[in-house]
This record gives C-alpha cells, sequence and structure tokens, in this order.
C-alpha cells in the first residue's frame, strides 16, 4: 500500500515551547492510523500541522517536511488553504456553523469559497455527504433546521458530513468522540469503519480502547517526541519500547 | 439491501460533479493579502481623523494664533466688537464649572459605584446600571431645556437665597441672583458627568480581584472595611482615570452650558454671575461671527479646548486601562 | 447606606427629566406636530415635522459616512490589530470619542461649509459621521471578538481562506451585536445638537436639496427653547419628549438584545 503522507523530520513550537520534536512516519494511503499518547504529548499538535492549521496559532510555526502524495506541503510557496481542501479535518468539540442551517452547513465548504453550483447539485452533494456521516435517514426531514439545533452526536456528524463534501483525501479527527456519549461515540466508530478505504484517516484519541477497535496503524507519543509506530495489533500486544508498555498497561497516563 | 444502499451512494458519488476546490500547488493566497490591506486602509482612515481634525484647526486659527500669540490664553478681555481677544475668562469659567461639577460628582458616583460593585443584590444591578447608563444617553440639549425651565427657576427662588444667607460672606455666593450663571451650570453639569464617572468606576471596582476582597474578610474586616482596605486602594488608579474621564467630558459639554450659563464673556468672583465656557461661546459666537479674525480666534479657541480634552482623555485611558484592561469603557464613554 | 442615597440621588434626575418632559411636553404630541411646519414666529400652531424629517435625514447620511468605515476598522482591529497599529489606531478611537462634538462642528465647517460656501446637510452629515466612527469602531472589534475561534477553525480546516472566513463566517455571527452598536452609535447622534448649530444650521422650511441648510429635530428644540415665545417652548418640550422617547427606546433595545453577552454594565 502507498503512503499517502510522509512526515520527515517535523519540529514545531510555540512561541519558545518545542511542542513537536523531529517527527517522521508515514501514514499508509487508506488505512486508519491512530495517535495515542498522555496529555501534552503533542498528538493534536502533529495533526494540526498536516493541515497546517498549526500556523494559525499566533506565535507557531512548524519546520519540515510533511509529503501529500510526494509533494510537500510546507514547500514555500504552497497555499495552506489548497492544503486544507484536500486534508479535512473534525475537531474536537462539534462545530457547525450556528447561523446555518443544516443543509447550509453541509455545502459550507463549497459555498464559502464562492463555488457556484445549481440547487440541484448542491441537494445531491447534501444528501451524498449526509448518508455517508450516517446522519441522512435522521435529518433528511429537517433540512432548513439550524445547525445547533441537533444533539452533540449528530452535530459532529454533521461536521463530518461538512469535511466529507469539500472531497478531501484525508480526514484528520481531533479527538473527535471525547464530548460524545456513548451511544454516538459508537455510532462515529462505525462510521469511521465504513469511510476507510475511500478515505486516508488519522484520529488522535485518548481512549486506548478505541483506538484499539478502530485503528489499523497507532503511534504512540510522549512528550513530543515520536515513540512508536506500527501495526495497531503489535503495538497493543507486543510493543517494543519500554514507555509504549508502559503507557499501554496503565502505568502512566 | 446494504448492498443495495453502498450500490446507491456509489452512484451518487460518480454523478455529482466533484468538488471543484482546485487542487493545484498555488501562489500564497492573494486574497488574503488584499483584504487585510483592505482594512488596514480604513483603520488607518480613523487614525487620520483624528490628525486631521487637529490639522484643520490649526490651520484655521492661524492667524488668530500669530495676532495674538500667547497672551490669547491670558488676556482676560474677550470683545469682539473692539476685536481684541482673550480667552482667559473662558478657560476660567470652563476651569471653574467643570471642577465644581467634579466636586459635587464624584463623591456621588464613587458612592453609587461602589453600592452596585458591593452591596447591591444581583438582581438589582442590572436594572440600576441599566437606569445610570439612560441618563448618559440624555442628549445635552434636553438637560439644557429642562435647565432653562426647571433648573434656573429653582436656583434662583430657593437655592441660591438659601446660599446667600448663610454663606454670603464668601464672595463666592454674592451679586444678583439671576438663577442662569456658574453654579447653575456646574450642577447641569455634574448630572451630566455622573453617569460616565460612575459606570467607568464600576468597571474599575469589577476588574478588582475577589482574592482581594477575601483576604479583607478573612482578617475580620467588615463590609466597609474591607472596601477601604481593600477595594479602594486597588482601584486607585483607576479611579483617578474615571474623574479624569469625567472631567475630559464636563469640558467638552457645550448646550446644556450654553443654555445656563448667562453667555457673558467675563471674569467674575461670584458663583451666581453669568459666564461663559470655551464651548459655550463657540456654540453662541460662532455662526454670529461676522469677520474673518472672530472665527479664527473661535476656532484658536476650539483648539485650546480640543488640546486640553485630548489629553485629559489619553491619559485617562491610560490610568482606567491599568487597572481594568484595554476594553473597558468601550462601549461609548 | 450613603452609597444607597447616593444611588438613589443619582436616579433622581432621570426621573425628574423625564417626568417634565411628560408633563411638558406631552399634551403638544398631536398629529400636526407631526405633519406640520413651523408657523411664522409669533404664530400659535405648527409643527417639526421638517426637523424630524431633517434629523432622519442627517442621520441616514451620517451612516453612510460613518459604517463603512467603522465597520472595516472595527474589523481590522479585531482580527488583524494584535500590534503597535492596531493598538495607536484602538488608542485614537477611544481619544475621538472624547472629542467634544462642538470641535467636530468646527472641523465639518472648515471641511464642508466653507467650500461650498453654505451651510449643508453634506456639511452636518460630516459631523454626525465623524462622531458615529469610533463608537462603531470599538462596538464591531468587541463583537467580532467575542465570536469563538472553533468557528473559524472549522471554516479554514474546510479549505476556506481567511477573508472569506472573516466576512461568512465571523461577521456573519457577529451580525446581531454590530447591529446593536450602530443602534447605540445613532442614538447618541441623533441627540446631538452642538455640531449642527454651523454646519446643518437650521431651517424653518422644508429643506431644498442636500447642499442648503436643513433643520433637525435638536436644533430646533434649541432654537424654540431660547426663544422667547412660550408656544415654542411648548412645542420643544414636546419636541424633547419624542426625540428622549426614541433614544430611550433604542438603548433598552440594544440592552434587551445583548443580554448576557457582556458582564459590565457598558
Amino acid at each position: 500500500m502507498p503512503n499517502k503522507l510522509e512526515v520527515h523530520h517535523l519540529n514545531a513550537w510555540f512561541g519558545a515551547v518545542h511542542a513537536l520534536r523531529d517527527i517522521s512516519l508515514v501514514v499508509p494511503d487508506g488505512a486508519v492510523t491512530a495517535m495515542i499518547g498522555p496529555s501534552g504529548c503533542g498528538k493534536s499538535t502533529l495533526i494540526r500541522c498536516l493541515n497546517r492549521m498549526h500556523e494559525v496559532v499566533p506565535g507557531a510555526r512548524a519546520e519540515g517536511q510533511v509529503l501529500l502524495d510526494g509533494h510537500n506541503i510546507y514547500e514555500p510557496g504552497v497555499d495552506a488553504v489548497q492544503v486544507r481542501a484536500r486534508v479535512g479535518m473534525v475537531f474536537q468539540k462539534p462545530n457547525p456553523f450556528p447561523t446555518m442551517s443544516i443543509f447550509d452547513n453541509v455545502v459550507a465548504g463549497l459555498r464559502l469559497n464562492g463555488v457556484r453550483r445549481s440547487r440541484r447539485e448542491l441537494a445531491a452533494l447534501a444528501e451524498r455527504s449526509l448518508r455517508q456521516a450516517a446522519l441522512w435517514d435522521e435529518v433528511k426531514d429537517q433540512l432548513t433546521a439550524s445547525g445547533v439545533s441537533l444533539s452533540g452526536g449528530q452535530q459532529q456528524r454533521l461536521c463530518i458530513a461538512r469535511t466529507l463534501a469539500v472531497e478531501p483525501e484525508v480526514i484528520l479527527m481531533d479527538e473527535p468522540c471525547s464530548a460524545l456519549d456513548p451511544i454516538a461515540t459508537t455510532k462515529i466508530e462505525e462510521l469511521i469503519h465504513e469511510l476507510k478505504g475511500a478515505y486516508t484517516i488519522l484520529i488522535v484519541t485518548h481512549n486506548m480502547q478505541q483506538a484499539a477497535r478502530v485503528s489499523d496503524y497507532t503511534a504512540f507519543m510522549y512528550l513530543g517526541k515520536l515513540v512508536e509506530f506500527g501495526p495497531t495489533e503489535k503495538i497493543f500486544t507486543t510493543p517494543e519500547q519500554k514507555e509504549t508498555e508502559d503507557y499501554i498497561t496503565g502505568r502512566f497516563g | 439491501m446494504a448492498n443495495q444502499l453502498e450500490q446507491q451512494s456509489v452512484d451518487l458519488r460518480w454523478s455529482v460533479p466533484s468538488t471543484m476546490l482546485p487542487r493545484v500547488w498555488g501562489p500564497l493566497n492573494l486574497g488574503d493579502r488584499l483584504f487585510r490591506t483592505l482594512t488596514a486602509v480604513f483603520a488607518l482612515l480613523l487614525l487620520a481623523v483624528l490628525a486631521s481634525i487637529l490639522a484643520v484647526l490649526i490651520y484655521e486659527s492661524s492667524s488668530s494664533m500669530s495676532a495674538f500669540g500667547w497672551r490669547f490664553l491670558i488676556d482676560s478681555t474677550w470683545d469682539p466688537v473692539s476685536k481684541e481677544f482673550g480667552a482667559l475668562p473662558l478657560i476660567y469659567g470652563t476651569v471653574v464649572s467643570s471642577a465644581l461639577a467634579l466636586l459635587q460628582a464624584v463623591p456621588l458616583s464613587i458612592g453609587t459605584a461602589l453600592f452596585l460593585s458591593e452591596m447591591a443584590p444581583g438582581w438589582v444591578r442590572a436594572p440600576v446600571s441599566f437606569l445610570v447608563e439612560l441618563l448618559a444617553t440624555i442628549p445635552s440639549v434636553i438637560y439644557g431645556l429642562w435647565g432653562i425651565f426647571v433648573l434656573i427657576p429653582c436656583m434662583r427662588n430657593y437655592v441660591e437665597p438659601i446660599l446667600s444667607s448663610t454663606l454670603g460672606f464668601l464672595p463666592l455666593f454674592q451679586g444678583p441672583k439671576y438663577g442662569v450663571g456658574m453654579l447653575t451650570a456646574a450642577v447641569i453639569l455634574a448630572i451630566m458627568v455622573v453617569p460616565y464617572v460612575t459606570s467607568v468606576s464600576y468597571e474599575v471596582f469589577q476588574a478588582v480581584p475577589n482574592a482581594q476582597r477575601e483576604a479583607a474578610l478573612a482578617l475580620g474586616a467588615t463590609k466597609w472595611e474591607m472596601v477601604r482596605m481593600a477595594v479602594l486602594p486597588y482601584g486607585r488608579t483607576g479611579l483617578v482615570g474615571a474623574v479624569m474621564l469625567g472631567l475630559g467630558r464636563a469640558i467638552g459639554e457645550t448646550m446644556a452650558v450654553t443654555m445656563v450659563i448667562g453667555n457673558r464673556s467675563e471674569i467674575s468672583l461670584s458663583l451666581f454671575a453669568p459666564g461663559n465656557t470655551m464651548a459655550s461661546v463657540i456654540a453662541n459666537e460662532f455662526s454670529e461671527a461676522t469677520y474673518d479674525l472672530y472665527v479664527q480666534a473661535l476656532v484658536e479657541v476650539g483648539l485650546v479646548l480640543l488640546l486640553v480634552t485630548v489629553v485629559i482623555n489619553a491619559l485617562a485611558r491610560l490610568l482606567v486601562w491599568s487597572v481594568a484592561g484595554p476594553s473597558a469603557g468601550a462601549r461609548g464613554v | 447606606m450613603t452609597a444607597v442615597v447616593c444611588t438613589l440621588a443619582v436616579l433622581t434626575p432621570l426621573f425628574l427629566i423625564f417626568g417634565y418632559l411628560l408633563l411638558e411636553g406631552f399634551s403638544s404630541l398631536n398629529v400636526s406636530f407631526f405633519t406640520q411646519l413651523p408657523k411664522p414666529v409669533g404664530e400659535v400652531g405648527g409643527g417639526m415635522a421638517n426637523a424630524i424629517a431633517g434629523s432622519l435625514t442627517l442621520i441616514g447620511m451620517a451612516c453612510l459616512l460613518g459604517l463603512p468605515i467603522g465597520v472595516l476598522a472595527g474589523l481590522y482591529l479585531a482580527e488583524y490589530g494584535h500590534g503597535s497599529f492596531g493598538w495607536a489606531v484602538r488608542f485614537c478611537a477611544d481619544v475621538l470619542n472624547g472629542v467634544p462634538s462642538i470641535v467636530i462642528g468646527i472641523y465639518a465647517y472648515t471641511l464642508v461649509v466653507l467650500p461650498m460656501k453654505s451651510f449643508s446637510a453634506y456639511a452636518g452629515a460630516c459631523a454626525l459621521g465623524v462622531i458615529m466612527l469610533p463608537i462603531v469602531a470599538r462596538t464591531t472589534e468587541e463583537m467580532v471578538k467575542l465570536v469563538p475561534n472553533s468557528l473559524r477553525e472549522a471554516a479554514l480546516g474546510l479549505g476556506v481562506p481567511t477573508w472569506r472566513t472573516t466576512i461568512w463566517v465571523v461577521l456573519r455571527t457577529a451580525r446581531g451585536g454590530i447591529i446593536t452598536g450602530i443602534m447605540l452609535a445613532v442614538a447618541r447622534i441623533a441627540g446631538e445638537t452642538a455640531p449642527l448649530l454651523f454646519t446643518a444650521f437650521g431651517n424653518q422650511f422644508w429643506q431644498r436639496g442636500l447642499g442648503g441648510p436643513i433643520s433637525s429635530l435638536p436644533v430646533q428644540i434649541y432654537t424654540y427653547a431660547i426663544s422667547p415665545f412660550d408656544d415654542w417652548h411648548r412645542q420643544a418640550w414636546a419636541g424633547a419628549l419624542v426625540l428622549l422617547t426614541l433614544i430611550f427606546l433604542t438603548s433598552l433595545s440594544v440592552r434587551l438584545l445583548t443580554r448576557g453577552q457582556f458582564r459590565a454594565p457598558r
């Protein structure tokens, strides 16, 4: 399987704080890769570097190479906005646009970019994205309702639909279930299972069991360094590094 | 069934055109740069307006400045007929009316701000602070209207006779009691300034960290002692700033003062006597100024007024910001 | 206890003033007040229709000047104004807020009346627009800052450029708050008299075009109040009542609309 994303010697800072130290890893195409590690280890920072969201924070910067299909997204002259259209992101707390309806939220990625499509095409796109996000059946009769009128789990699926509508190749998920109840979490995990293959997915999670359930590959990070990366089963049964084993067995959290 | 759904979604996938967001590696976003420049230009305009006000006034008063020089500020004759323009009576009027107004307003304002901040139960705060805010929205001309028909008779018939019979040995309270005059102007200015000083003082008190209050209370202080020990000293700088904001307000106040001060450009020791402030002389005489030097002298008065208020407001802002943060007083003070 | 007395003393004038306005002005309010022109000096009756229309005209024109500059400057301050330039602009806005309105009147007089050699609505609108500027700019800034960052990130994550995010997401979400800021600015300039005294000047008749003197409600109130005629005094009270009621209603609506958004009373 070819590598969708390759990270070479990535370093990132928040001002003077060195948040990511010399990270190198490969993300296989079509697979689900989980990032685990204790709080503050840099997993969120890492995925935010993968779609150039890291630099949005004032004072933040990143150096190194991140290759998307062989092209370095950190090359000078590369437009971060274009990168983000190909590498989508779902955030920890669902953030549908409050002034827009469900329908408008789904097609927001196109509309906000001034892309013009007929009403029918947009409707078809919205339906497809909502189906992919397993939300269509629940909201098909209330597409004009406000985006924030849904439950937390539904809002998150709406955000996923919104991300899918832009047709990214990679989907980054930053602890997407941490604000959701167990039932909603299960739905999202089923969704990830359906989406993989067609999309390359990276998911940051605090929940090791979740990582074990959904991912094919797992990366364990600690204090800004990538400690170990490998197939999920191997990481969770026969990890090579001691730190990995300590974390997995709960000796520190 | 599942297969059918899958088939359906695949079909949809191919029948909908692919999302059209360009997939090329393009140059850095031009739109962002343009937008930022556009908004920066308008922000610059704001700066430019202030600078141009200063420039315009200096330019328009240049012949008056060259005719009178520094004597403008210390000559006590303001006589358009003989073309002698000395601004001292106006400066005197402004200083006295504002100082007197603050003397009345500041204790009341701080008291009210303390009430709102330290003593009022939650449900009282919102309506009372709203009412105080309403006072600030009353236009100056309406204060003036009320001043002419309600306050002046009240001053003439009650307050001034009482003052003159009790404190009449002071030159401050001697002379004919017209009702119009410096004292009335000071009273109306006080009423107008109170809401500003109150609301900024309130913000200053709110900015005092609770930890300070708790420290005082833990030492066994009563509520009033806690206020004196913890709240007032901490907010001291901010309070000075609030008072200065009020001063800046009082100095620039025009209509209400014009309508009750009597419009006589002379210095008099008595508070009952009519007078004029820098703002009121402009309001009264600008449209009647028949020759160039007259207009220029009035503009020069305006320039002095501008400089004084700018300096006071700038200092006041800095003092208030140092205690309560840069967004204090943003909404219209 | 003294604090309570202070508070009561502070609030008393509010009720006294509004009370007197109601007392003296209410009886003079009738249809002709709103529809008729002022009668010639000495004659009883007539209304302030032209003054009300004039005020509306001036406010509308002032908004044309003050709103675009104010909103865009406020947007700059909120999104990009973190450095020293932003600080300087913010400072200037606050200083501008404190400039006496009569000085702004002189400014507009020099800029517009002198070249045009005539009092005009343009001059009045220029003065009022300058007064509005800092209020609109600062409240826009505050309102835009209130928009949660998560919304910006959501849009950026979709591949929307920053400027489109600012216009279509941030501004749209802050829309309501910005409108209340505009309402506050309008309430402020509606009552301004001093700057209009020698820019718009005043007119006892309907204005012909925007290039000539134009009457306005506050100036009319002033003119009538200082006149020696009882009937005009009566009308001044009525005009003041109308003006103050509109201002109070605007303030009340703004308060209700922004309930819970500000901690401080202002």
